[in-house]
């Protein structure tokens, strides 16, 4: 994978046919289904539809929770997370687009658990840039991919869904 | 009163965002709009087991109350309480002649306590936005009501309700009804309700509770509550600030009732689906009947319930302007 785009959707049927077994498995009964906002939810609605799972769809938005307040302020386009049920109990995929340094996914656990204590989390992220600064992994993953210190890889959405590389100060 | 420079220039960043909130007045659509949208989100809050985030962590918060306050100081106390915020309260009596030097000394010594935000009550127009002046830099300071001047989060609370409530301010006509003269938040409401555009913002009142040319601030006048609250969307009673009544301004408090109280019969000159909002607390049969205020139509108790999640938007805002000014400069 050098190019500039990388096949979104490729990765995605990996990501789908691993998480599809592990549901057949019966190890995770009736799991609810929880997107991080933005990539995150428009994965986890592709996976949600193809999966026909029978929970409907959360969104978590992690803004609360982030470790950067100090630096970077609150974000100015916090929105509520919304989860349609309890997660007290639950097996929990939690879905969301790329995993790097693990901050995310630690701020995300964090509101996550405000919510209730589920029974599992199972993380499912598209991409993995490696790169960590916490000791977190993903479970299931669609591929890894190696870039630079002043790259860094954007998801465009929802339709089509699209990788970009790009610069760090184009943002 | 304190001598002013513009608040707008204490209250924001060089980049536009809030590091203090200390009026409403000047501040633009966008920025108003951003304070409710935060504050949604922390309304929902309410869903969750833990109704509580970590923004304020580490963090202290002094309530300086130079006037008492019961439900202000209580709805901020728990606003920095669910941001993690420590908690201090003070309540610090006013001595009358010596203001500006029993301020300063006041502050120097909560500045050797590392406090992080003043939220600032005091009887003196001016007082919070002197106070944002001389406080060392990366202090924030929330104005929770300053003399007749303003209440910024007051007005902030009812325009969320309004807009939970009506969804779009850009066709109501909202009526302000009471004792505008000594009425910080209906300043304060004045301004917000301008800036996010209602179609027509009326204030009704005895000649004697009217401040002078209130006109200017874009509002139609009435001294008959009759005609005023016709048709109205929104009707915002005020308290009867008996407390600030120095001179005889009214004939006698059943004589007010008669005339201004919001009283079932005349609130169905209103639209048939008018809210009804009072900032509390309510002097039942002065200002309002108790059948409007207990009402399906009053909005009252979903105030108190908003006080809380807006007061989290401004801390959690002007605190994050503080932090990415005081970053900027290292």
């Amino acid at each position: 994978m050098t190019s500039n785009t990388l096949n979104a959707e490729a990765l995605l049927g990996k990501m789908q046919q691993e998480l599809s077994s592990l549901i057949t498995s019966g190890t995770k009964p009736d799991p609810l289904m929880i997107g991080i906002r933005t990539g995150g939810v428009w994965l986890a609605e592709k996976l949600h539809e193809e999966l026909n799972l029978n929970s409907p769809l959360g969104v978590l938005d992690i803004s609360f929770h982030r470790d950067d307040f100090d630096q970077s302020g609150l974000n100015p386009k916090v929105q509520p997370s919304k989860l349609p049920c309890t997660t007290e109990g639950r097996h929990i995929i939690l879905v969301d687009d790329v995993i790097m340094s693990g901050r995310t996914i630690r701020a995300a656990m964090n509101e996550l658990f405000d919510f209730g204590r589920p029974a599992s989390v199972t993380l499912v992220t598209l991409l993995d840039l490696q790169q960590r600064e916490l000791p977190i992994q993903a479970d299931i993953i669609g591929g890894t991919l190696a870039i630079g210190s002043n790259e860094i890889v954007k998801l465009t959405g929802p339709e089509p869904l699209a990788l970009e590389i790009r610069n760090r100060s184009e943002g | 009163m304190f001598e002013q420079t513009d608040p707008n220039q204490i209250q924001l960043t060089e980049e536009g965002e809030l590091k203090h909130f200390i009026t409403t007045e000047g501040l633009s659509r966008e920025l108003l709009t951003e304070i409710l949208d935060t504050a949604d989100s922390f309304v929902d809050m309410s869903a969750k087991q833990v109704k509580k985030v970590p923004l304020l962590r580490g963090k202290t918060v002094v309530n300086l109350f130079f006037e008492a306050s019961t439900r202000t100081l209580s709805t901020f106390e728990l606003a920095a309480k669910r941001l993690s915020a420590d908690v201090l309260n003070l309540n610090i009596s006013t001595s009358s002649t010596s203001k500006g030097e029993t301020l300063k000394d006041t502050l120097m010594t909560l500045h050797a306590m590392h406090s992080d935000m003043f939220v600032v009550r005091h009887s003196s127009s001016g007082a919070a936005h002197f106070i944002a002046e001389h406080v060392t830099p990366d202090v924030a300071v929330i104005n929770a009501g300053d003399g007749r001047h303003a209440h910024p989060t007051q007005a902030m609370l009812d325009m969320l309700t309004i807009r939970q409530a009506k969804g779009d301010f850009a066709p109501l006509t909202v009526a302000i009804v009471g004792d505008i003269l000594h009425s910080r938040v209906a300043r304060s409401q004045i301004h917000a309700l301008r800036t996010l555009g209602v179609n027509e913002i009326r204030v009704i009142a005895p000649n004697t509770l009217l401040p002078r040319n209130i006109e200017t601030l874009g509002v139609k006048v009435f001294t008959n509550m009759q005609e005023g609250i016709k048709d109205v969307d929104v009707v915002m009673m005020l308290r009867l600030q008996k407390e600030r009544m120095n001179t005889a301004l009214l004939p006698s408090e059943s004589e007010f009732y008669k005339l201004y109280g919001l009283t079932m019969d005349k609130l169905r000159l209103a639209k048939p689906d008018a809210v009804v909002m009072h900032p509390g607390p309510i002097n039942r049969g002065v200002e309002i009947a108790s059948s409007v205020a207990d009402g399906d139509r009053s909005l009252i108790l979903d105030q108190v319930t908003n006080g809380i999640a807006v007061r989290m938007a401004v801390m959690s805002m002007s605190m994050s302007g503080q932090m990415k000014s005081r970053g900027n400069e290292l």
